[in-house]
């Protein structure tokens, strides 16, 4: 099963190379890792999805803890998060078949963000179900390059990870 | 003033009396402020040995213990001190020299990327590029690697950062907002333990390690003795609780005792405290019936269930822990518990060996009855350990081991780290003739600096532990365990100044015994061993 673990941690240089490192050397299964500052420059927010079970995602949010650089630590479940990942498709497209992939694009809710004489590229922010249906789509064309960002998610409504609390 | 200054008031801040080091090129400021200080540095011959004396030091001190290396391969030997520490939850501060600021990453002579590299066997580490965070990080080292769950904590500093100028002023306080280990425990959670210690039948204690962390062996002695309930360590919490206590029934695990082991099996309520019973210690989580109720104290929530699952958690400092436990325990007997427990008790029988060699659980027993009480004994890794461990009446004293990193060549450099936190009282390691020889290079440590140690290596010629399964596992293919060629210990011993002997029969056992428990100065016993003297007869 997948867990959603966020993670909040101070802005410090070699944090998330420890961060990292404690999921390659405790065996931990990594499925996506995304990093970025916050509203506070000195705090980090990781957003990190996980394969395993329910003893494994409580050793990663111990292990996690345990660093020093890890202010908080939180599993989101499945009912209380909103989660987003984006998307780049870059596809050589002959000038025949613009309007099959802006139709995709149109359908799927992406934008073509980038065309040239031989290329489209088209951009998703959408659910990973949602991510993995346009690479789907997408996959009968000539697809070039795919760049994905990992998962980053929030919690609904007005629950929030903060450090006042 | 200069930050290399700044570093040494640091240490004088923590008040550091001794450090272990090895200077370099990178570290030569640091050095040179040193000059000045009444710290005293102990020139190691090898940088992993400052580690282990530190190691030492700190065990026996209960504060962190400081060594020193310079940039490059300095820092590289010290991973496996700092590994080693990590391993067992010892206090460590690590400093280390490195390459000016400019040149990092450059791959500049004796340049190595040592946060990087220490990364996985570190409680934290920094890498001081900006002069002015220096003392910050040095207050925090200190805090960081003797709180919480002990460890070891790296200060990487460039040497033109040494060089620099800083308004030096030492931080009285620490506040590190991600940083504040639980250490009270829960009070729902401590009436609940009382309860279900209340309730069993055949309660059990285990001790590890985290009690000396915790200074907490008065606590869990008087607890063990108001509750009557008996007691079994693992490796690493040896010496928590006296050998000559009747409720001691000794250490558990793979090389552990019988009785031992068989308590843990038949109890029905086991009580860890500051012991994460790793591999070694519980194999198998079986081992441990279904319907036995696991209790377990840590400091380090992590640990709380990682190897074993548990019933009731309690995470919080063992001694606070406890001694609120003392206040809402009552007083019980376990009569029938103690007596099943003794009825399968059994005399060990002393094996007969070969001519012209001694039996060394014999030799080491012996030992440990006319040694003071206070003494410290550092054992080694392999048979010498397995033996030490279960063979060494420790009372009073304490018994120190890499438990958890196993790094042979342990024994020699933390025994003078042991000797030297406390000069009054004994320190002895017993090694093999295989660690000896990863080590010995310490002796001129020893002599150089006055430190009285006593040495007892177990020789049989062989990597015992290693030929012991080639044996067993491998159908006797001894392969790459001989030791031949190893030198005349006694005359290495000579060579260094060091008085030795041989013992390889009953009579030189006890002379030799007479001068381990008397001799003044360092000294060093060679007890020969059967070649195929195993460790599995308990």
């Amino acid at each position: 099963m997948k867990y959603t673990i966020s993670v909040l941690v101070e802005n410090h240089a070699g944090a998330l190379s420890r961060i990292s490192g404690l999921f390659s050397r405790r065996g931990f299964n990594i499925e996506s890792l995304a990093v970025g500052i916050t509203d506070d420059p000195a705090v980090s927010r990781v957003t990190i999805i996980v394969d395993g079970d329910e003893y494994i995602v409580e050793q990663v949010e111990k292990q996690l803890n345990k660093l020093i650089d890890v202010i908080k630590v939180k599993t989101l479940t499945k009912d209380e998060k909103l989660e987003r990942e984006l998307i780049l498709i870059k596809l050589r497209v002959p000038a025949e078949k613009r309007s099959e992939i802006m139709t995709i694009a149109d359908i799927t809710g992406a934008k073509v963000i980038d065309i040239s004489l031989t290329t489209m590229t088209i951009l998703l922010a959408d659910t990973y179900a949602h991510i993995c249906r346009l690479e789907e789509i997408t996959k009968p064309y000539d697809v070039l390059e795919v760049v994905r960002t990992g998962t980053i998610a929030i919690q609904k409504g007005q629950d929030v990870m903060s450090l006042k609390k | 003033m200069r930050v290399s200054k700044a570093m040494v008031k640091c240490l004088e801040a923590e008040q550091v009396k001794v450090v272990f080091g090895y200077p370099g090129a990178a570290i030569c400021p640091f050095y040179d402020a040193l000059y000045e200080s009444d710290i005293r540095h102990i020139l190691v011959r090898h940088e992993a040995n400052a580690g282990h004396a530190a190691n030492g030091y700190a065990r026996i001190t209960g504060r962190p213990g400081v060594c020193i290396a310079t940039s490059g391969p300095g820092a590289t030997n010290l991973i496996t001190a700092i590994a080693t520490a990590y391993a067992d939850s010892i206090p460590l501060v690590v400093i280390t020299g490195q390459v000016n600021n400019d040149q990092i990453g450059s791959d500049a002579f004796q340049e190595a990327d040592i946060t990087g590299a220490s990364e996985p066997f570190v409680k934290h580490s920094y890498l001081i590029k900006d002069k002015d965070e220096l003392p910050k990080a040095f207050k925090e080292a200190f805090y960081i690697a003797g709180t919480g769950r002990p460890g070891p904590v790296l200060i990487d500093v460039p040497m033109d950062v040494q060089m620099q100028e800083i308004d030096f002023n030492y931080p009285k306080t620490v506040d590190i907002r991600s940083y504040k280990p639980t250490t009270k425990g829960n009070m729902l959670q401590i009436k609940r333990v009382i309860k279900a210690l209340n309730e069993a039948k055949k309660p059990l204690i285990c001790i590890g390690g985290g009690v000396f962390s915790s200074d907490a062996v008065n606590e869990i002695t008087e607890l063990s003795k108001v509750m009557q309930i008996p007691v079994v360590t693992t490796m690493m919490g040896i010496s928590a609780f006296s050998a000559d206590n009747e409720l001691f029934y000794g250490m558990i695990g793979m090389h552990g005792k019988r009785i031992a082991n068989k308590a843990v099996e038949l109890c029905d309520v086991i009580f860890l405290v500051g012991a994460r019973v790793g591999d070694r210690a519980i194999g198998n989580p079986d081992a441990v019936k279904k319907t036995t109720k696991v209790i377990h104290i840590d400091i380090d929530p992590a640990e709380i269930g990682k190897n074993l699952g548990v019933d009731i958690p309690l995470v919080g400092d063992a001694k606070l822990v406890l001694r609120k436990m003392l206040e809402l325990a009552n007083k019980k007997t376990h009569t029938d518990w103690l007596n099943e427990l003794n009825s399968l008790k059994s005399e060990e029988t002393v094996k007969p060996v070969k001519q012209g060699t001694v039996n060394p659980r014999k030799f080491i027993n012996d030992l440990s009855d006319k040694m003071p009480k206070n003494t410290t004994v550092v054992a080694d890794v392999g048979q010498n350990q397995i033996w030490s461990a279960t063979s060494y009446k420790i009372r009073d004293g304490r018994f120190l081991t890499s438990g958890g990193m196993g790094t042979m060549g342990y024994s020699v450099p933390a025994a003078i780290g042991a000797k030297l936190a406390d000069e009054n009282h004994p320190v002895i390691a017993i090694c093999g003739d295989g660690a000896f020889q990863m080590s010995f290079m310490e002796l001129a440590t020893a002599v150089q600096h006055n430190v009285d140690i006593k040495i007892v290596v177990m020789k049989n010629n062989f990597l015992g532990m290693v030929r012991e399964v080639q044996t067993n596992v491998y159908k006797n293919h001894l392969t790459a365990v001989s030791l031949d060629g190893s030198p005349d210990f006694i005359t290495l011993a000579k060579a260094y100044g060091i008085p030795a002997m041989r013992v390889d029969s009953e009579e030189t056992a006890q002379k030799a015994i007479d001068k381990l428990a008397s001799h003044k100065g360092c000294y060093l016993v060679e007890c020969v061993v059967d070649d195929f003297e195993s460790t599995l007869q308990l």
